[in-house]
């Protein structure tokens, strides 16, 4: 099993008649993620990638049935984007755009947290669910189905992790990009509370890094819950210097917060193995579940 | 984005907010010029640099006589000034700012930051004014007072009013106060401000309120619509092979090592400076060349990396997805022609085509050290410039 995406999604692309969204929307298409149509207001009745475009999100749910959409539209444009497929009643907009100002991103929290949309991004790789799904701008081929759910505020990061992971034996059973923007939508907590819940996935990896607080509270969930599940994370930015922003906008340590060493003790004291090195996330997942197989 | 002290205040009083008459000085003679056009015998000389503490670093000074203000603007200008933010470096002042002296009643504390646990952008204040307000927020906290600002409505006039009452202010304090707060707020949101703080806000000996000080940041995020923001760039305040990769697009931060590094994605680049350490190396950058590794980025990434003499070895590391890593590897050979390269260069190249890129790699006639993992990649990277490994 996987979740957030699988055989049950029914994708629209915003944008896909753009540079990005149709260069990527092949892609996604070509995976075998079933594509059922495209928006881009005044294209609509125009054909993109073999499926129909629209006008509007709207438009498309009607016609297609659609329940997930993937934003690949300018950062002007996103917020806008995002509010419209909220509005229109999908389950899940998955935001690849980099670059939307944090004011828009405050405005479109506050539409659409009462709504029965779930945001994923923005300004991240997107979700795939290896060998059904693929849902964002993610390298499919490097990506083997299984039981291991990747949680991640970075891009490139999460393909070493999961290249380290097939390296040791592992598959994914699902791999989401969080986003690396101070205020996105999915959470490290929402995603570990999905993973918790899915059967298939027997192990959690999470790479998180410097900035704001959201390892610590994801650390504390565990401990609440009590999740038994094992748990390997990383912390990219342990040599990053204070107040400078590391290429994510939201990767700045401020006022002393946000550090690294913070997050891995937080992150220890729920009984999380947190690896110094990058190079080491496949190995120690591999012998977290070995480990939990003796048990 | 940073600005200076004086370019916000100017944002400041174009939008109502209250500050001190003054004017920037580039030279003695214009702050003379500046100091006469005030009309004041009391006058504050302050240094301005993108860098908080500069009162404690020596760089704002009372002057109550003209001569006064010929003596702490020759001390001041041309200084290094070091303070908690510049780090032990320092920083030259170049621009004075010179203002007339205020009758200081109280000062306090008033800022705007996003409040990223909440989504929702935070007004404090603080009775705890001219001292550092992170040491208030560590030491007491329950002396900061926080409004969170619904993202539809704004500050409203009764939130602006609970703060001014929380500053413990009395009759008129209160109607100057909260006429200051909604248009900070003001300036705040409609310039995509990402952190904004008057320190001190004083109240004056005739019962207004008034900001002392201005600091704001924007969200770069932001400014593709206040393209007039950028006027107020001051590109000496930044470092010149920052300033180089930025026309380049590329993301690039000098760091103090000596093992440079060229990365694809900000996390992967963080997490190879971490790795660098791990293996007793100590990064001289970060270096997120972006989606597009082709021959030109490499080449212009080579350059900004070798401007820096301390930089002892070079680790490329590419994680190809949409990027073929084959034609980044012809990228790294195309760029070791065109630019003089005379330091190790470690490439680890993995994912689309990682295979081809090796084998172009290898059976090119420069002297490549190729990775086969991360760690390989960070081990070779780093015995390279101890001496260990070659």
């Amino acid at each position: 099993m996987s979740v957030l995406v699988g055989n049950n999604t029914r994708l629209i692309i915003q944008g896909i008649t753009g540079t990005e969204g149709s260069f990527h929307g092949s892609q996604i298409k070509e995976y075998g993620t079933n594509l059922v149509g495209g928006v881009t207001p005044g294209k609509g009745g125009q054909e993109a990638l073999g499926v129909p475009v629209f006008n509007s999100v709207q438009e498309a749910k009607a016609e297609t049935s659609c329940n997930t959409s993937v934003i690949f539209v300018p950062p002007a444009f996103a917020a806008g984007a995002i509010i419209e497929a909220a509005e229109a009643g999908l389950g899940l907009v998955i935001c690849i755009t980099e670059g939307i100002p944090a004011a828009d991103m405050v405005k479109v929290n506050h539409k659409i947290k009462d709504l029965p949309t779930r945001l994923v991004g923005p300004n991240c790789p997107g979700v795939i669910s290896p060998g059904t799904a693929k849902v964002g701008i993610m390298p499919g081929f490097i990506h083997e189905p299984g039981s291991i759910g990747v949680i991640s505020r970075s891009g490139t990061l999460t393909y070493e992790a999961v290249h380290q992971l097939v390296a040791a034996g592992l598959g994914q059973s699902t791999s989401v990009g969080i986003g690396g923007d101070p205020i996105i939508g999915t959470t490290f907590i929402d995603m570990l509370s999905l993973f918790a819940g899915d059967d298939e996935t027997e192990g959690i990896v999470m790479i998180g890094e410097i900035g704001g607080t959201a390892e610590e509270e994801a650390a504390q969930w565990v401990i609440d819950n009590n999740l038994q599940k094992p748990i390997v994370a990383f912390i990219a930015g342990q040599t990053a210097p204070p107040g400078r922003r590391m290429g994510h906008a939201g990767a700045i340590i401020a006022g002393g917060k946000g550090t690294a060493a913070e997050k891995v003790s937080a992150l220890e004291v729920a009984g999380i193995h947190v690896v110094k090195s990058p190079a080491d996330i496949g190995m120690a997942m591999s012998e977290a579940i070995n480990k939990q197989k003796e048990i | 984005m940073k600005i200076h002290e004086y370019q916000a205040k100017e944002l400041f009083r174009q939008n109502n907010v209250r500050v001190p008459v003054g004017t920037v000085a580039f030279s003695l003679e214009e702050a003379l010029t500046a100091y006469d056009s005030l009309n004041v015998k009391t006058a504050v000389v302050k240094a301005q640099i993108h860098a908080g503490g500069r009162g404690k670093g020596g760089g704002v000074k009372l002057a109550h006589t003209r001569d006064e203000v010929e003596k702490f603007s020759n001390e001041i200008l041309g200084m290094n000034l070091v303070t908690h933010q510049t780090g032990p470096e320092g920083k030259e002042v170049q621009r004075l700012l010179v203002e007339a002296g205020v009758d200081i009643a109280c000062e306090l504390y008033a800022g705007i930051v996003l409040d990223r646990g909440e989504r929702k952008f935070v007004f404090m204040v603080s009775t705890e004014g001219g001292v550092e307000i992170e040491k208030v927020a560590a030491e007491t906290p329950e002396k900061i007072i926080k409004e969170w600002i619904d993202p539809d409505e704004g500050l409203t006039a009764d939130q602006a009013r609970n703060l001014a009452i929380a500053l413990e202010m009395t009759g008129t304090q209160i109607d100057s106060a909260v006429e200051i707060f909604l248009a900070v707020w003001k300036v705040f949101i409609e310039h995509d401000c990402s952190l904004l703080e008057i320190n001190p806000l004083v109240i004056t000996g005739d019962d207004n309120v008034m900001a002392l000080d201005a600091k704001m940041n924007f969200d770069d995020n932001g400014l593709f619509r206040h393209k007039e923001l950028l006027n107020y760039k001051d590109e000496s305040e930044e470092d010149p092979a920052e300033l180089e990769a930025s026309k380049f697009n590329l993301n690039y931060i000098k760091l103090d090592g000596n093992v440079g590094c060229m990365v694809n994605g900000a996390g992967l680049a963080m997490g190879t400076m971490d790795i660098i350490k791990l293996y007793g190396g100590e990064p001289a950058n970060f270096l997120d060349v972006g989606g597009v590794a082709n021959a030109e980025t490499v080449a212009n990434g080579f350059r900004i990396i070798l401007s820096d003499p301390n930089v002892k070895s070079i680790l490329i590391n590419i994680f190809g997805g949409i990027v073929r890593c084959d034609r980044v590897a012809q990228g790294v050979i195309d760029a070791m022609d065109t630019v003089n390269v005379s330091i190790p260069v470690v490439v680890r190249l993995e994912g689309t085509n990682a295979k081809e890129a090796a084998e172009l790699l290898e059976n090119s006639s420069l002297e490549f050290l190729v990775a086969t993992s991360l760690a390989d990649a960070a081990e070779k990277a780093v015995s390279a410039v101890t001496g260990g490994g070659l």
